[in-house]
C-alpha cells in the first residue's frame, strides 16, 4: 500500500514536470516560428547579425529581425503572459472562473484611459503605460467594491463586469467622435493587434509587466489561501483586504501593461488559467507560471499566424485568437463535463 | 482559560452580540445552541477576530486576544466556517495551509511545515487522500481534511461553526468523535451546532443563546433542566436514559 502510494506521488510529480516541459517547448517554438515566419526570409546568420553587430552593420534581413520581428514576438509573448496571470489572478480574487480582464471591463478601462490620454495629447510610452494601468484599476476595484458591497453572487459579478464594458466602451466611443484625431481608438486597437510595437513602446510596459509577474510568484501561497474564502483566509492569519487590494493593483498593471502595448485583446486572459487547470493541480504555484507561459506562447504563435496566413494582408491577432481559441475553449469545457480523471 | 467578557458586535448599524460573558475551559467542548439568527456564527467570528468587536475582550492566558494582528491570533485559534467555496487544490495542499500563520514573506512552506501537515493528516487517518483534489472529496471527507487543516495549524483553541451540517448521520457521529478527542488533548473546542440532541450529548459545557444573548450556561444536564431550551426554541425536550447512556429527544 505504502509503496503504491509512493508510486503515484512519482506519477504526479512526473505529470506536472511534463506540462512545464511541453510549456517551454510551445515558448521556444513560438519563438523560433514568430522570428523566422513572414515574407522575408532570413537565416541564422541574419539572425546573429541582428542580434551582435552593431546597428550601421546591420543589413535589411538585420534590420527587420532587429527592429521588427523580435520586439513583436516580445510584445506578444509579455502581452500573453500578461493577461493570462491576470485572468488566473481575478478568478482568485473574486472567486469567480468566469472572470477575466476582458470580461469584468478592466481592459476597457484601460483602452478609455489610453484614448484619453491620446486625446489630451500626452502620448507617449511610459505615460500610455500610467494612464492604463490607472484606467484598469479604477475598474477592478469599482467592480469589486460593488460585488463586495453588495455581496454580489458570481453571475452578478460578470453581470456588473458586463456593465461596465458598456459603459466604458460608450466613454471611449465619445472621446473619439469629440477628438477625432484619436487615431489610436482605430479597429486594430479594439481587436488587438501588435503592429505598430516598437522598443519605445514595448520597454516600460515590458518593465510594469516582469516586475509584477515577479512579484505575483512570490504571493502564490497567499493567493491559495485567499481562495479558500474570506472567513478561512482571516482565520489562517492572512491580512484579507490588504492582500486583495494588493492582487488587484497587480492584476491591473498587468492588463493596462498588456492594453497599452497591444489594444484590446480579449479572450485570453479568460482561456489559458481555465486551460492550464485542465491540465495541472489548481494550485498557484503551477498555475501562475504555467498560464504565464502558455499565454504568452499562445498569443505569439497567434500574431505570427495572423501576419502570415493571408500574406500580404495581415489580420489583427484578436481575429485570430477569436478563431483558434473559441473552439478550444468550448472543447475543454465540453471534456470536463464527460470523464476527467487525471486532474 | 478562554475568557470572553461582555463582548458585543455586529454588523455596520446594527449589533449582533450583547454583552457576552462566558468561560470556556481547556479539555472541554462547549457548545453555543440556539435558534437561527441568534448570533452563534458572529459569536464565534468575533472571537477569532473576523469580525471586529465593538466592547469586550476575550482573554486567552492573560492576554486580550483581540488586540493580537490576525496572525498572531491565527496561532492560538483555528476558525473552521460553515459556508465554504470547495478550494481548486489538493487535499494535502489544504492541510499544509493549516501552517500558513507561521510564516512570513516570502511565505514559502518549511519542512518542518510539511511534517506538521503530514502528522495532522496521519492523526485524522486521511493519508491516502493527500494527492486527491478536494472537490472530488464527499463532503464528510472534506470536513476531515479541515479538521486536519486545524490540527496542523496547531492552536489551543479551535472553534468549528456547524461542524456536522451537510453531513449524514455516520458522519455527524464521526466528526463528533474527533471533537471529542481534539477535547481529550487538552485543546479547548468551541462548537455551534444545530442538533440539541447532539450538542447535550457531546459537549461537557452548553450555551444556550437567544437574540444575542446568553440565556442560559453550564453543563448539559444544568441547561436541560433549566427548562431554557424548550422556551427559546418553542418545542419540547426529553431525556431518556438507555443502556447506551443519556440521550435528548425534541418532541
Amino acid at each position: 500500500m505504502k509503496h503504491l502510494q509512493k508510486n503515484k506521488n512519482t506519477e504526479k510529480s512526473n505529470n506536472i514536470v511534463k506540462v512545464y516541459i511541453i510549456a517551454f517547448l510551445m515558448l521556444l517554438i513560438s519563438v523560433i516560428f514568430g522570428i523566422f515566419a513572414g515574407s522575408v526570409k532570413i537565416s541564422l546568420g541574419d539572425i546573429a547579425a541582428a542580434l551582435f553587430n552593431g546597428t550601421t552593420a546591420l543589413g535589411t534581413n538585420g534590420v527587420i529581425i532587429r527592429f521588427v520581428r523580435i520586439p513583436r514576438v516580445l510584445a506578444a509573448l509579455i502581452c500573453g503572459a500578461a493577461l493570462s496571470v491576470s485572468g488566473a489572478v481575478i478568478q482568485g480574487v473574486l472567486a469567480n472562473k468566469l472572470a477575466s480582464p476582458s470580461i469584468i471591463g478592466v481592459n476597457a478601462g484601460a483602452g478609455l484611459a489610453v484614448t484619453l490620454c491620446a486625446a489630451l495629447g500626452l502620448a507617449g510610452g511610459f505615460r500610455f503605460s500610467l494612464f492604463a494601468f490607472t484606467g484598469a484599476f479604477i475598474t477592478v476595484l469599482i467592480v469589486s467594491m460593488l460585488a463586495k458591497r453588495f455581496e454580489a453572487s458570481r453571475s452578478s459579478v460578470i453581470l456588473i463586469g458586463v456593465a461596465m464594458n458598456s459603459l466604458l466602451g460608450a466613454f471611449t466611443d465619445s472621446v473619439r467622435t469629440f477628438v477625432p484625431e484619436v487615431s489610436i481608438m482605430s479597429n486594430d486597437f479594439r481587436i488587438g493587434d501588435f503592429s505598430s510595437v516598437t522598443y519605445v513602446k514595448l520597454i516600460p510596459s515590458a518593465v510594469i509587466i516582469i516586475l509584477s509577474l515577479l512579484i505575483l510568484m512570490t504571493l502564490s501561497n497567499d493567493l491559495d489561501v485567499l481562495c479558500l474564502g474570506d472567513d478561512t483566509a482571516k482565520g489562517l492569519g492572512l491580512n484579507v483586504g490588504a492582500i486583495k487590494v494588493l492582487f488587484l493593483i497587480l492584476a491591473a498593471a498587468l492588463s493596462g501593461a498588456a492594453v497599452s502595448i497591444a489594444g484590446l485583446l480579449s479572450f485570453v486572459g479568460l482561456l489559458v488559467p481555465h486551460a492550464v487547470r485542465r491540465f495541472s493541480p489548481g494550485e498557484s504555484r503551477h498555475l501562475l507560471p504555467l498560464s504565464a507561459l502558455f499565454g504568452g506562447s499562445f498569443v505569439t504563435l497567434c500574431d505570427t499566424l495572423a501576419r502570415t496566413a493571408f500574406s500580404p494582408y495581415e489580420l489583427p491577432v484578436g481575429i485570430i485568437m477569436a478563431f483558434l481559441g473559441a473552439p478550444f475553449f468550448v472543447f475543454i469545457l465540453i471534456k470536463k463535463k464527460g470523464g476527467h480523471n487525471n486532474a | 482559560m478562554l475568557n470572553v467578557k461582555s463582548l458585543c458586535s455586529g454588523y455596520i448599524n446594527t449589533e449582533i452580540l450583547h454583552d457576552i460573558s462566558f468561560t470556556a475551559r481547556p479539555g472541554e467542548i462547549t457548545a453555543i445552541i440556539g435558534p437561527n439568527g441568534c448570533g452563534k456564527s458572529t459569536l464565534l467570528k468575533t472571537i477569532s477576530g473576523i469580525i471586529p468587536a465593538s466592547n469586550g475582550s476575550v482573554y486567552y492566558n492573560e492576554a486580550d486576544i483581540l488586540k493580537l494582528s490576525q496572525q498572531e491570533r491565527a496561532r492560538i485559534i483555528s476558525y473552521l466556517t460553515q459556508n465554504r467555496q470547495v478550494p481548486d487544490i489538493t487535499a494535502g495542499r489544504l492541510v499544509l495551509h493549516g501552517r500558513f500563520p507561521y510564516l512570513s514573506y516570502p511565505r514559502r512552506y518549511r519542512k518542518e511545515d510539511y511534517e506538521a501537515a503530514k502528522k495532522a493528516m496521519e492523526d485524522m487517518g486521511i493519508t491516502e487522500l493527500s494527492d486527491k483534489p478536494l472537490s472530488r472529496l464527499s463532503g464528510g471527507m472534506q470536513q476531515q481534511v479541515y479538521i486536519a487543516m486545524a490540527l496542523a495549524q496547531d492552536t489551543d483553541i479551535i472553534l468549528f461553526d456547524e461542524p456536522t451540517t451537510y453531513l449524514d448521520i455516520r458522519n455527524q457521529m464521526t466528526v463528533l468523535k474527533y471533537m471529542r478527542r481534539l477535547a481529550d488533548s487538552g485543546k479547548t473546542v468551541i462548537m455551534v451546532i444545530h442538533d440539541i440532541g447532539h450538542a447535550l450529548e457531546t459537549a461537557d459545557h452548553v450555551l444556550l443563546m437567544k437574540e444575542g444573548r446568553i440565556i442560559a450556561d453550564g453543563n448539559p444536564l444544568e441547561v436541560y433542566e433549566s427548562g431554557a431550551i424548550g422556551d427559546v426554541f418553542g418545542i419540547g425536550i426529553e431525556k431518556i436514559v438507555s443502556a447506551s447512556g443519556t440521550h435528548y429527544i425534541c418532541t
